[in-house]
C-alpha cells in the first residue's frame, strides 16, 4: 500500500498527509484487519464474543501501556496494545469479562517486565493467551471457531500478506506456513492418508490468524532474515510436535511462547538491526517513512 | 447407513464407532438408529454415541440398534489403547434413549390470553422430539503372529465376544480379518495402516450366540468401554470408506466443565428460539429433519451442529427428566461420588438440599459427515463454556374465545402479523415454500389467521386527527 501512495506521487498525485501517514504504519492495516475479522467473527461466524469483551480488553490493554509508559517516561502510543487487544479477542475464548481483562493487563505488563537487551521476549498477546488458558478452566482457545472455509482462508492469506509485507515480517509467516505444510504432509505420507487431510488441517483459521497476525510481530521476532526463517521452523516443528504427539490443538500458539525465550539467542546467532516502528508520518510531504534499520554494530556495542 | 447385498459378513466399524465398513441387507447400522416409531425415518443413517470425559479418561459407550442375524454381527473400531475385559462392560439401550430425550430439540407452546381480560400467565406444554429420542484359539493366535498380528485380548462379555488386535501392517490385519471371517472393503485397508502407525488398536466384536440365546430378545445391547488416553476423538474414517452418500452422528459428551467442541471442524448452534407455526405441532420431524438439512447446506451440505449444552441438574423446558446419579454412573460418570465422603456441615432440614448438584454438563453433537467433507476424524475439546443452550421451537396460540371489546380488533391484526412472520421463518428455516406453508396452515385448520372486519379504506395518518370529517 505504501507502494500505492508512492506510485501516486511520482503521477504527481500527492495523498492528503494523513492519509498517507495512516498507510504508512503497518500496525494501521493490522487494527484494520483484525477488527474486520472481529466483526466477521460476530456477525457471519456467531462467536460468543459480547461487544462488551472487546471493549473491556481494549480498555485493560491501552490503560496498561498508559500507566506503563508513564511509570518508565516513555511515550505513550496506543496502536500496539490496541492490536495486542484484538489478536487477543480473536483467539481466547472466555465468559468472564474479568478474565478478558486480567488476559489484557498481563499480555501488555510482560512487555514491560520480560525483557532482554532492550528487547520483549513475549508476543504480548501470546503470553495473555497462553497463561489465562493454562490457568484458568473459564478461558480457553478455540482453534476450531473459524471452520476451513476456503475462501475464508483465502481472504486471510491476502489481508495477511499486505499487512506482514509491510511489517516486513512476511518471511517468518511463510516460512511458519512453509514448514508446517511440509510436516503436515510428510506426516500424511508416512501414514498412508489421503492429501485431503493435510489440506483440510491447513485450512483452519486460528492458523492463518497466528502466522499472519501473532508470529509476525517484528518486535518479538530475530532481527535477521535467516534467523527469523529457522525460528520459524523450529516453531513450526515445535506446534506440530504437541499437536499430534500431544494432542493438544493449540499447538502451534503454545509452541510460540515456549521458543521466545531463544530468540535473544537467535539474535546473538544472526545478528543484524533491531525493527522500529515508523515514526509517525505525519510530515507534511505526504511521504510515508521507510522502516528505520539501525546497524547492529551500534548495538552491540 | 447403505446396504449391501453381496457382502457375506459384516464388519461394522465404529467411529468410536461407528462406522461401518459393511453393513447387514436387513439391518441398520451399529450405532444407527433408524426411527424405531413406525411414522419416520428421520436422520436414518446415524449413529448414537455417549462420551464421558474428563482429564484423560474416557468412558464411550455405543448405542447398537442392530436388528438381523446375530451371525452377520461384526464390528471393527480403532481404539487408543489395549483395552482388557474390566474396560468393558454392558450397557442397557434404554439409558442413551433417555439422554437422547433429554437432549433432543424440543418444541414449547405458548396460549395467549383473552386480549379483553388481559392478565399475563403463559400456560407451557412440552413435547420433546420424541422421534430423535427414540431414534434416537490356538490357531488363530499362531496365523496372527505370522501376519504381524497380536491378539492383545481375547474376552466375552455379555453376548459379545471380544478381541483386542494391534498390528504391525494393514495388510497382515487385512489378511487375517478376512480369514477369520470378516470382509475388508480394498479401500479400508489405507485407512487402517494409517491407524496402525498412529499406535490404535482394534476393538473386534461379534456376538455370541449361545449367550445372546440365553439373553434372548433381539436387539444387541450398548457396549461401553473405558479407558485413559489424552486423545479425545472419534474414529470416523472407517465408516466413511464404503458410506453411501452422508451419515448422520450424534455425540452426547458428559463432562465435568463445560461445553465440548470439535477442534478440527466448525461447531455452530442449530438454529433456536424460532416462532412457527402451530401445524408444526403435529409435523414437528420433518420441520427439524427440513431444517437441519437446510443449515447443513449453508455450510456445504455438512457440519457439526449443536442441539443442546446444558447443566445435567435441570432443564427448562423439559424434554425428559435429568438423569438419575445411577444412570450417569451407568454410563461412566466415575466423578460422582467423588468428596460425597466429606459430611456436610448439619443443617436444619428445611436447608438440607435432597440431592447434592451433580457436576455434569451435557453437550449434544449432530454431525453430519461424508468422506470428502470429513477426511480427519472428529476431535474434541472440552472449553469452559457453561452457557446452556438449547434447540428450541416456539408455538405460539391465538386466543380463541370470544373477543368482545375494542382491544379485540388490534389483538387480531397484530396476531395476523405474527402468523404471517412465522411462515417466513418456518420458509425460511426449512425451504419450505411459502405456498405450501399455507396450504398447510388451511388442511390442518390449526393456527388460521383471523378474519378481520373489513378494513378502512383510509388508514392514513391524518384519518385520525380529523375523523369522520369526509362522510
Amino acid at each position: 500500500m505504501a507502494g500505492v501512495s508512492q506510485q501516486m506521487q511520482k503521477q504527481g498525485i500527492h495523498l492528503p498527509s494523513f492519509i498517507s501517514g495512516l498507510l504508512a504504519d503497518p500496525r494501521h492495516y493490522q487494527i484494520i484487519v483484525l477488527s474486520s475479522l472481529i466483526l466477521l467473527g460476530t456477525f457471519h461466524f456467531a462467536f460468543q464474543l459480547p461487544w462488551w469483551h472487546v471493549v473491556a480488553c481494549i480498555g485493560s490493554t491501552v490503560g496498561t501501556q498508559a500507566v506503563a509508559d508513564k511509570v518508565i517516561g516513555r511515550k505513550f502510543d496506543a496502536r500496539s496494545p490496541l492490536i495486542s487487544a484484538l489478536s487477543l479477542t480473536l483467539l481466547l475464548r472466555t465468559g468472564s469479562v474479568t478474565l478478558s481483562i486480567a488476559a489484557g493487563i498481563l499480555a501488555i505488563s510482560s512487555k514491560y517486565i520480560i525483557r532482554w537487551r532492550g528487547k520483549h521476549i513475549f508476543n504480548p498477546a501470546n503470553f495473555g493467551l497462553v497463561i489465562l488458558s493454562l490457568l484458568f478452566t473459564g478461558a480457553w482457545i478455540s482453534p476450531g471457531q473459524w471452520g476451513t472455509a476456503p475462501i475464508f482462508a483465502l481472504f486471510l492469506l491476502g489481508m495477511g500478506g499486505i499487512v506482514t509485507g509491510k511489517a516486513k515480517r512476511w518471511d517468518v509467516s511463510i516460512a511458519l506456513l512453509v514448514s508446517y505444510a511440509a510436516l503436515l504432509f510428510g506426516r500424511a505420507l508416512w501414514l498412508g492418508d489421503p492429501f485431503a487431510i493435510p489440506v483440510h488441517q491447513l485450512q483452519s483459521g486460528a492458523l492463518l490468524i497466528f502466522a499472519f497476525f501473532m508470529i509476525s510481530d517484528p518486535k518479538t521476532t530475530p532481527d535477521a532474515r535467516l534467523g527469523r526463517v529457522l525460528y520459524a521452523m523450529l516453531v513450526a516443528s515445535i506446534g506440530f510436535t504437541i499437536q499430534f504427539a500431544f494432542y493438544n490443538a493449540a499447538g502451534i500458539i503454545l509452541a510460540l511462547i515456549l521458543t521466545a525465550p531463544i530468540v535473544p539467542l537467535f539474535d546473538r546467532l544472526f545478528p543484524a538491526g533491531r525493527y522500529h516502528w515508523p515514526k509517525f508520518p505525519m510530515t507534511k510531504t505526504g511521504v510515508s517513512h521507510e522502516t528505520v534499520q539501525i546497524p547492529a554494530q551500534i548495538l552491540t556495542k | 447407513m447403505k446396504q449391501f447385498k453381496y457382502l457375506p459378513k459384516y464388519l461394522l466399524s465404529s467411529a468410536a464407532a461407528i462406522s461401518a465398513l459393511m453393513i447387514a441387507p436387513q439391518a441398520s447400522a451399529f450405532c444407527g438408529f433408524y426411527v424405531a416409531k413406525a411414522d419416520t425415518d428421520l436422520f436414518n443413517q446415524s449413529s448414537k454415541v455417549a462420551l464421558v470425559r474428563d482429564g484423560d479418561r474416557t468412558v464411550i459407550t455405543m448405542a447398537n440398534d442392530y436388528i438381523g442375524d446375530p451371525t452377520e454381527f461384526a464390528m471393527v473400531i480403532p481404539v487408543p489403547t489395549v483395552i482388557t475385559k474390566e474396560q468393558v462392560h454392558i450397557s442397557d439401550s434404554s439409558l442413551l434413549d433417555h439422554l437422547d430425550a433429554y437432549t433432543a430439540p424440543r418444541l414449547v407452546e405458548y396460549f395467549d390470553s383473552n386480549p379483553c381480560a388481559r392478565r399475563e400467565y403463559d400456560q407451557v406444554t412440552v413435547t420433546g422430539n420424541r422421534r430423535m429420542a427414540s431414534v434416537g484359539a490356538p490357531m488363530m493366535e499362531k496365523e496372527a503372529k505370522s501376519l504381524g498380528v497380536t491378539i492383545e485380548e481375547s474376552f466375552s462379555v455379555g453376548e459379545y465376544d471380544i478381541l483386542i488386535l494391534s498390528a504391525k501392517e494393514s495388510d497382515g490385519l487385512q489378511t487375517w480379518l478376512e480369514s477369520n471371517g470378516y470382509r475388508v472393503p480394498k479401500k479400508a485397508v489405507k485407512t487402517l495402516g494409517s491407524y496402525i502407525k498412529q499406535d490404535m488398536k482394534f476393538f473386534v466384536a461379534k456376538v455370541n450366540l449361545e449367550e445372546k440365546a440365553k439373553q434372548g430378545g433381539e436387539m444387541l445391547r450398548p457396549i461401553a468401554v473405558a479407558y485413559e488416553s489424552p486423545k479425545f476423538m472419534l474414529p470416523i474414517r472407517l465408516g466413511t470408506v464404503n458410506a453411501n452418500g452422508d451419515q448422520d452422528l450424534f455425540v452426547y459428551t458428559l463432562t465435568r466443565n463445560g461445553k465440548v467442541e470439535t477442534t478440527n471442524y466448525r461447531t455452530q448452534k442449530i438454529p433456536s428460539d424460532k416462532e412457527l407455526p402451530i401445524f408444526i405441532k403435529d409435523d414437528f420431524g420433518d420441520f427439524y429433519k427440513d431444517m437441519y438439512k437446510i443449515s447443513a447446506k449453508r455450510e456445504g451440505g455438512h457440519g457439526v451442529f449443536m442441539e443442546y449444552a446444558w447443566d445435567m441438574n435441570w432443564c427448562d423446558p423439559c424434554a425428559a427428566d435429568p438423569l438419575s446419579n445411577d444412570q450417569l454412573k451407568e454410563l461412566g460418570v466415575f466423578w460422582l461420588d467423588e468428596g460425597r465422603d466429606i459430611q456436610p456441615m448439619p443443617n436444619p432440614r428445611r436447608f438440607r438440599p435432597k440431592q447434592m448438584a451433580k457436576d455434569v454438563y451435557v453437550t449434544r453433537l449432530h454431525v453430519r459427515y461424508d468422506a470428502e467433507s470429513f477426511p480427519e476424524d472428529l476431535k474434541f475439546k472440552t472449553t469452559g463454556d457453561k452457557q446452556n443452550f438449547q434447540g428450541r421451537y416456539i408455538l405460539r396460540h391465538a386466543f380463541d374465545g370470544d373477543m368482545e371489546c375494542p382491544e379485540a380488533e388490534a389483538y387480531k391484526k397484530q396476531v395476523n402479523a405474527r402468523k404471517e412472520t412465522e411462515i417466513k421463518t418456518l420458509a425460511n428455516l426449512t425451504g419450505w415454500e411459502t405456498k405450501y406453508i399455507r396450504t398447510k396452515i388451511k388442511t390442518s385448520g390449526k393456527g388460521e389467521l383471523f378474519e378481520l372486519d373489513k378494513p378502512k379504506k383510509k388508514s392514513d395518518w391524518w384519518n385520525n386527527i380529523w375523523p369522520g370529517e369526509d362522510e
